[in-house]
């Protein structure tokens, strides 16, 4: 099985193929089919996936299941996998059946949507496998081309301008990062990420057009890397886009933004900032924190106001991705596994309360929060599927999304108390705009006329959410499950920061004082 | 046999919740009941077999470990443990067997609506949380529980999903309750920070030097102990409802009446108490924080029960009444008297649940009627409920014979607390011993113009009500009898146990005092006036409450005309809630909406339009020509990026 991580990442695009190519004909049969095979390509990636979780060696640091081969004359196809990225192909290849099966309802160009969604599906399995820059790009970059199309044709009324935005915020971010990429060549010589973790970019201050830049290449190259993963994150004020492309979205297209496309900026943080530029992180954390707490209290306060509920949603990624930012930085044990937790959770927390919302815009057709109330009435089941989702994005003890929270706290107090001090606020704010919202939507009497007939979850939607609701549960009692796979890859990640910041103590403690 | 008690509740919430289409209500709620009085059984054998002297812990399995941060999910037991197991699953079984009585018709609910079985699911799951926090041998195991009787507490404040009111008093339980546990993980976080380990036992051993350290907090060099203790506490004020976060805990009252009982008086709320309690070694080595515990403690004892004495609605003046006592609780722990603090934990269980299951019997009998003006003269017609009142009530304001031991429970615990406030030392104690005088006056008048105004004189009801005011069936009268028993007894039969002359044998190691710490022993050797002080209080606040209630029913109109603006004051429970209103609700709704309109839609937004207008102005072009034009237009970017690239490793490689 040396070509498991090959295997699991093409095999959604070699399902795409007939979708694309073979069937014909737009009849319901032919729709009935083309969701069978989406759903069957998706299910053999995530059985296939469990043989590389089998097989995963957490004690292992390096990368695992690793090929390499000639590609192109002058590039290399180089996959592989660590305690930090195998835990988000998981999470990819778990999702994607739901994702599939929650797209039962779709009637328009099903072909097509079943064929985005599962190239969408390979590209994201290869970002978190590519173990080469330039392969890293193609599937970076690449994703959005499924996602445009994905709100371009089954989205909103606003799709346009949703999509016109998207691309506006991501086309600026994919430049610098090329640019960067380019630079890194140009410096080590290779586009092999494993040999460029080992190698040590300049941090020596450099004049630029008349700008002392501290940190100097390594500061370039980082924030090029950010421009585009703090576009990804989203960061605040980079995160516009998100709300309008979530509202837009069809709700498998917002289940996969949220769960696995944010996860990007996220990951790349982990696997190229922190590690390559460790010098520029630790000069830049300042500033990344100060983002951070921003997102937090800003789309929180922003988010209470809202009066749809998928912005509403939006708007708690935004403060959620901020977490995770801050735990990145934070750069310790606790911070990391906990930021790394928080992107896996979130990923199952608010994949289902996209898929809620979805349960009753599918019988509604209206997203606005006043629309609603006293659903409970009607439908005890779905009352009870999204208090405990709402009660996960809350970070109760007990579900998944408290653990992320905690440790990312915990690790960003040993760093910077007031970072620590107003993030926290953030856990105030979660609990009033997401019990708001619940109360509005699902309490109260059902006076609504329109509301009168709606009918509670049915069996599918109840095969969606279950598997959503044993992770979240699982993973809130025994964290330990994840933590332990990538536990040693972390730790070995935060002990080669520090070593590379020891090694540069007497520059950085220069900068620093410069700085001041 | 703790795993036991520990998981029985949890199979009953379980069962009852998602099972019980299959079982049926009935059995549902059954179930629940006999597997609670079961964990009650072994809970009071644990109670009488523990062995002080020796903790020991249960590892049930891993929980969290992030480097140096481990915990497992355990079982620490020892004699705090021991109490508050006792005190938890006897309430709860109590509780939920009166609320098979009460519960069983409920205007909110349509006949055919099988709303009985969520409510004992939420009953056991609250007392499986409960129990765990108390369990817990780390502080992040305890956050769990601390969580998770909020969340319980949510749930069932809301039980009137129909009920708006309902909804808005669980939402500011629940947001009210976060603000303290934001002080409460920020504690945690400082003690990992400071020591390397969340456990109980490493942080306690830690403490000595935690009192010589320093670290830097907000940007000031602070003392570790203090700063710690002081966040821990900021969670303890949250969750037991004291001054300045109570808001949350007299709207609690939108809840069930055997809600109020158990969570909102008996369990939950002394979470804070125990708190406190648990982290005695802590407190211990910082006598700044205990002197906040000791002043925000007095402040609640005296500020609850004057909004106590003109409250109308009969749980909510049980409800202030519990916020006092709780503040009674707190400044015990502050002088240094932990024992007291857990003694009259210990009994103000009994005789609250006993106050507040009786305040239930009474809305019962008067279908749903809380308001007391609408009541009166109800004596002769549910006299069982009326006697047990009684009882509570003279626990409650301590009656007993003075420098003696023996006296209703209340009179054994609150007169040790105010005795201790009197041997601590300082300006805080004596603060507290004050306001505690002052207070057990007042606790005297609201409780006994509570027992006025509902059972004796003319009744105010309408007719027809008061006609048909009804004893409550036996099931939800038992519970009340066995309270009764404890809020006589409790005091008398435990006294040497918790404060007396076996404490040091029966607490063992779970509570910490000081080398300096003999507050305990001190209280016993106060003046004789000091401890008759609070038997002359009760005594002159039942003679008002007799004098404006029963002698002169309209003396208290007279009076708040008078004393109009004290009067209104009071009514409005100090303008607290108006206050946040305005301060904290208002501002964040108004700044949400700002930051939204004028941050995002009009800043950012407009930032990222004039740029992509200005300096890439053909995008905009190609965008109008076709609404998948960006799609190519990127993919054709994106080639050209990967096409630049690869001709610069051919240049590059052919250097």
């Amino acid at each position: 099985m040396s070509n498991i991580l090959s295997f699991v990442t093409f095999w959604p695009l070699v399902g795409a193929i007939p979708l694309i190519f073979l069937m014909r004909g737009d009849g319901p049969d032919e729709r009935l089919n083309a969701k069978r095979l989406a759903l069957f390509v998706t299910t053999t990636t995530f059985l296939a996936s469990i043989v590389i979780i089998n097989g995963f060696d957490p004690a292992d640091t390096g990368f695992q299941f690793v090929e390499e081969r000639d590609w192109l004359g002058v590039l290399t196809y180089r996959m592989g996998v660590d305690g930090v990225s195998v835990l988000f192909v998981m999470l990819t290849t778990f999702l994607m059946p739901l994702v599939i099966l929650a797209s039962w309802n779709v009637e328009h160009r099903v072909r097509e949507y079943m064929a985005a969604f599962l190239i969408l599906e390979t590209l994201m399995i290869g970002v978190f496998c590519a173990l080469d820059i330039i392969l890293f790009y193609l599937f970076f970059e690449g994703g959005l081309i499924p996602m445009f199309l994905i709100i371009g044709i089954w989205g909103g009324k606003e799709r346009v301008r949703a999509a016109f935005f998207f691309f506006l915020y991501t086309l600026l971010g994919s430049v610098l990062m090329l640019v960067a990429m380019i630079a890194m060549y140009w410096d080590a010589g290779t586009t092999s990420i494993p040999a460029l973790l080992h190698h040590q970019f300049s941090y020596e201050t450099v004049d630029l057009l008349g700008w002392e830049i501290i940190g100097g290449a390594q500061t370039l190259m980082w924030l090029a890397f950010f421009a585009s993963f703090a576009v990804k994150m989203p960061m605040w004020p980079v995160h516009t886009w998100l709300p309008k492309a979530h509202v837009e979205a069809p709700t498998a297209g917002s289940v996969v933004l949220a769960a696995i496309l944010l996860k990007m900026g996220g990951y790349g943080f982990l696997r190229f900032s922190l590690p390559m530029f460790p010098v520029a992180s630790e000069i830049l954390s300042g500033f990344v924190f100060t983002l951070s707490v921003v997102a937090i209290i800003y789309t929180s306060l922003v988010a209470l106001m809202q009066e749809d509920i998928k912005k509403l949603i939006a708007y708690s990624s935004v403060a959620h991705m901020g977490f995770v930012t801050m735990g990145i930085f934070a750069a310790n044990q606790q911070g990391v596994d906990g930021a790394i937790f928080q992107m896996i959770s979130h990923g199952f927390i608010s994949g289902a309360l996209f898929l809620c919302v979805g349960v009753i815009y599918d019988r509604m057709h209206t997203r606005q929060i006043a629309d609603y109330g006293g659903l409970v009435n009607r439908m005890p089941v779905y009352a009870l599927v999204f208090m405990l989702f709402t009660m996960g994005n809350v970070g109760l003890p007990g579900t998944s999304g408290f653990v992320g929270e905690f440790l990312t706290l915990a690790g960003v107090f040993q760093v910077n108390t007031w970072v620590a001090f107003f993030a926290a606020t953030g856990v105030i704010l979660s609990a009033a705009y997401a019990l708001w919202l619940y109360r509005r939507v699902i309490f109260g009497e059902l006076v609504k006329e329109s509301l009168r007939a709606i009918t509670d979850m049915n069996r599918r939607e109840k095969a969606v959410f279950a598997p959503l609701i044993a992770g979240t549960l699982i993973l809130g009692v025994y964290p330990s499950l994840i933590l332990d796979l990538m536990g040693p890859s972390v730790t070995a990640l935060v002990a080669g920061y520090e070593t590379a910041l020891a090694e540069a103590a007497d520059r950085v403690v220069e900068i620093v004082v410069a700085q001041k | 046999m703790f795993e036991a008690i520990l998981l029985m509740p949890l199979a009953g919430a379980l069962i009852a919740g998602f099972f019980h289409r299959s079982i049926g209500d009935r059995m549902a709620q059954v179930l629940t009941t006999v597997l609670l009085f079961s964990a009650c059984a072994l809970s009071w054998i644990a109670f009488f077999t523990i062995e002080p002297e020796h903790g020991t812990t249960y590892t049930l399995f891993r929980f969290i470990e992030s480097g140096s941060l481990s915990a497992d999910w355990a079982i620490r037991v020892d004699m705090l443990t021991g109490v508050m197991l006792v005190v938890v699953t006897t309430v709860s079984a109590l509780v939920h067997l009166y609320s098979m009585g009460y519960m069983a018709h409920d205007d909110h609910f349509a006949d055919d609506e099988s709303y009985r079985p969520r409510f004992f699911a939420y009953l056991s799951f609250f007392t499986f949380a409960m129990l765990a926090l108390v369990t817990s041998d780390n502080l992040v195991q305890m956050f769990f529980g601390w969580e998770g009787v909020g969340v319980a507490s949510y749930l069932l404040i809301g039980f009137y999903i129909r009920k708006p009111e309902a909804g808005a008093a669980a939402i500011k339980a629940f947001i009210v309750n976060r603000v303290g546990d934001f002080g409460f993980a920020l504690g945690i976080f400082g003690l990992f920070y400071m020591t390397d380990s969340i456990q109980f036992d490493d942080v306690f051993a830690a403490a000595p030097t935690l009192a010589e350290a320093q670290f830097e907090f907000l940007g000031h060099q602070v003392n570790a102990a203090e700063t710690l203790a002081i966040l821990l506490f900021v969670g303890a004020m949250g969750k037991s409802a004291q001054f300045i976060l109570h808001t949350w805990l007299p709207d609690a009252m939108e809840g069930p009446t055997p809600v109020s009982a158990l969570i909102h008086a008996a369990t939950m709320v002394t979470a804070g108490v125990f708190l406190v309690c648990r982290m005695s070694p802590l407190f211990e080595f910082a006598p700044t924080a205990l002197t906040i515990v000791t002043i925000i403690g007095a402040t609640t004892a005296f500020f609850a029960a004057t909004v106590g004495l003109v409250q109308n609605d009969i749980k909510r003046v049980i409800a202030y009444s519990t916020c006092s006592q709780l503040g009674y609780m707190f400044f015990a722990a502050g002088v240094g008297a932990y024992e007291a603090a857990m003694f009259h934990l210990f009994t103000h269980a009994f005789f609250k649940a006993l106050l507040f299951l009786g305040a239930g019997s009474v809305i019962h009998a008067m279908h749903h009627e809380q308001d007391m003006r609408n009541m009166g003269g109800l004596k002769t017609k549910i006299p069982r409920t009326y006697w047990m009142m009684v009882a509570g009530t003279l626990a409650i304001t301590g009656v007993g014979i003075p420098l003696t031991h023996i006296g209703f429970a209340g009179f054994l615990s609150k007169d040790v607390i105010i005795e201790t406030a009197f041997a601590g030392h300082g300006g805080a104690a004596e603060y507290a011993f004050t306001m505690g005088v002052i207070a057990a006056l007042m606790t005297s008048f609201y409780s006994w113009r509570l027992i006025f105004m509902t059972f004796h004189g003319q009744t105010r009801a309408d007719a027809h009500t008061f006609d048909h005011a009804h004893e409550s069936p036996n099931v939800m009268l038992i519970p009340l009898y066995v309270l009764a028993a404890g809020a006589v007894l409790a005091g008398m039969l435990w006294y040497g146990d918790f404060v007396g002359h076996h404490e040091a044998e029966f607490w063992g190691p779970a509570i910490f005092n000081g080398e300096h710490n003999h507050v305990l022993h001190e209280s016993h050797e106060v003046p004789a006036w000091v401890k008759v002080s609070p038997f002359i209080a009760m005594l002159i606040g039942l003679t008002t409450a007799w004098y404006m209630y029963i002698r002169q029913p309209d003396a208290p109109a007279r009076l708040a005309t008078v004393l109009q603006p004290v009067y209104l004051f009071l009514l409005n429970k100090w303008y607290f809630d108006e206050l946040y209103t305005w301060v904290f609700v208002k501002p964040a709704m108004w700044i949400g909406r700002m930051l939204w309109k004028k941050g995002d839609d009009s800043t950012i937004d407009g930032a990222i339009y004039g740029v992509s207008t200005g300096f890439v102005p053909f995008l905009t072009r190609l965008s109008v020509r076709a609404q998948s034009g960006y799609i190519f237009h990127y993919a054709f970017a994106m080639l050209i990026g990967i096409s630049l690239m690869v001709t610069w490793f051919i240049v590059g490689g052919a250097e």
